[in-house]
């Protein structure tokens, strides 16, 4: 391998970049895609689309008989969780245990607190101040559990603007339906707005705080596993 | 789990990068292939340097000694190879896979290009 391609491939690892290090195994030559840059008219559109979103390395054939590996590098998956809420008690260590870097996000420090939330990635600020330094990506998810628009509204629209996997809101429809027109008023497009998981989480009846847990964890790991299309 | 960009002082594509820098000669070894249960999945990689020493694995131990072998071989002469293993190979009696699986590596040098 190049050298210096393998210190882009390190170099988009390290920034939290999607990319797929194409080899052909019959001639070893190499290139390097980024997410985002793979232009149209490339042979393999359609294959590296699927593989930035299974994150998983293969080998294929292409049409003319080339045998080609695609090692995939995508950052591990993260979970921004806005309200340390009842839910998010529950939902931290089911999240953890998939595999999941979970970030709790709530400015009410009644809230945010170590003891609700021990050994947590706790952030008691407004999500304004702490995602303007860790900004949300496509490899990430967006929860917002705190059914108030004041903490709830700017993460949904950044999220949304960043290509979050999962953008999933709390509430009934009623109140979804109060927060889309919110959300419209500043420039959110319908496109966007039905992105929005909600009301929250897959349908399986969820009543209490841990099952409401179950129900947003499951719709998390579909949106990041199944194509589009196949989602419900 | 697509959880490859974990970045650890130990990752084998940091450290093929920090040691062909720091002017060793090195090899990539990546897991391109795998049949029944293989220890380590598609995309898993070792890096040896002309020395030996390596970091990383394409297996659970059993098959690294004959990677880094072949490793020597693929720096010396600059050309990628594809080594296979399994408890089907003839090479089982030295370095099969006791879990009955089978993994295909591919083993390439790193090297600054001449031509760029």
């Amino acid at each position: 391998m190049d050298l210096h391609l393998l210190s882009q491939l390190n170099e988009a690892r390290e920034g939290r970049r999607a990319a797929i290090l194409v080899t052909d195994l019959g001639s070893g030559a190499q290139r390097l895609v980024r997410r985002g840059e793979a232009p149209a008219d490339d042979p393999l559109a359609t294959e590296l689309a699927r593989r930035f979103r299974s994150g998983k390395s293969g080998l294929i054939e292409t049409a003319e008989g080339q045998r080609l590996f695609l090692t995939v590098s995508v950052p591990p998956p993260r979970l921004v969780i806005i309200g340390a809420v009842h839910i998010s008690q529950a939902l931290v260590p089911m999240a953890t245990m998939a595999g999941f870097d979970v970030t709790v996000i709530d400015p009410r420090t009644a809230f945010a607190t170590e003891e609700r939330f021990p050994g947590t990635a706790l952030c008691a600020d407004w999500p304004e101040d702490v995602l303007a330094s860790r900004p949300l990506d496509a490899y990430t998810a967006l929860a917002a559990l705190t059914h108030d628009p004041k903490i709830d509204d700017f993460p949904l629209q950044a999220a949304l603007a960043a290509d979050c996997f999962y953008v999933g809101a709390l509430g009934s429809r009623k109140t979804h339906g109060k927060r889309a027109e919110r959300l419209a008023e500043v420039g959110v497009t319908a496109a966007d707005l039905a992105r929005i998981d909600a009301p929250i989480g897959a349908d399986i009846g969820a009543a209490s705080p841990a099952e409401i847990a179950v129900a947003v964890l499951a719709n998390v790991i579909a949106a990041l596993r199944k194509e589009p299309e196949a989602r419900s | 789990m697509p959880t490859d960009q974990i970045t650890s002082p130990d990752d084998p594509l940091l450290l093929a990068e920090g040691w062909s820098r720091a002017g060793r000669k090195v090899a990539l070894a990546t897991v391109i292939e795998t049949w029944g249960s293989a220890p380590r999945p598609v995309g898993a990689h070792l890096v040896i340097d002309s020395e030996g020493n390596f970091e990383g694995s394409v297996s659970g131990g059993c098959v690294e000694g004959a990677v880094v072998a072949e490793a020597a071989d693929v720096i010396d002469s600059g050309t990628p190879t594809i080594l296979e293993f399994g408890v089907a190979d003839e090479t089982a009696w030295r370095v099969g896979l006791s879990c009955g699986g089978r993994i295909r590596v591919y083993v390439e040098p790193v090297e600054a290009a001449p031509h760029r």
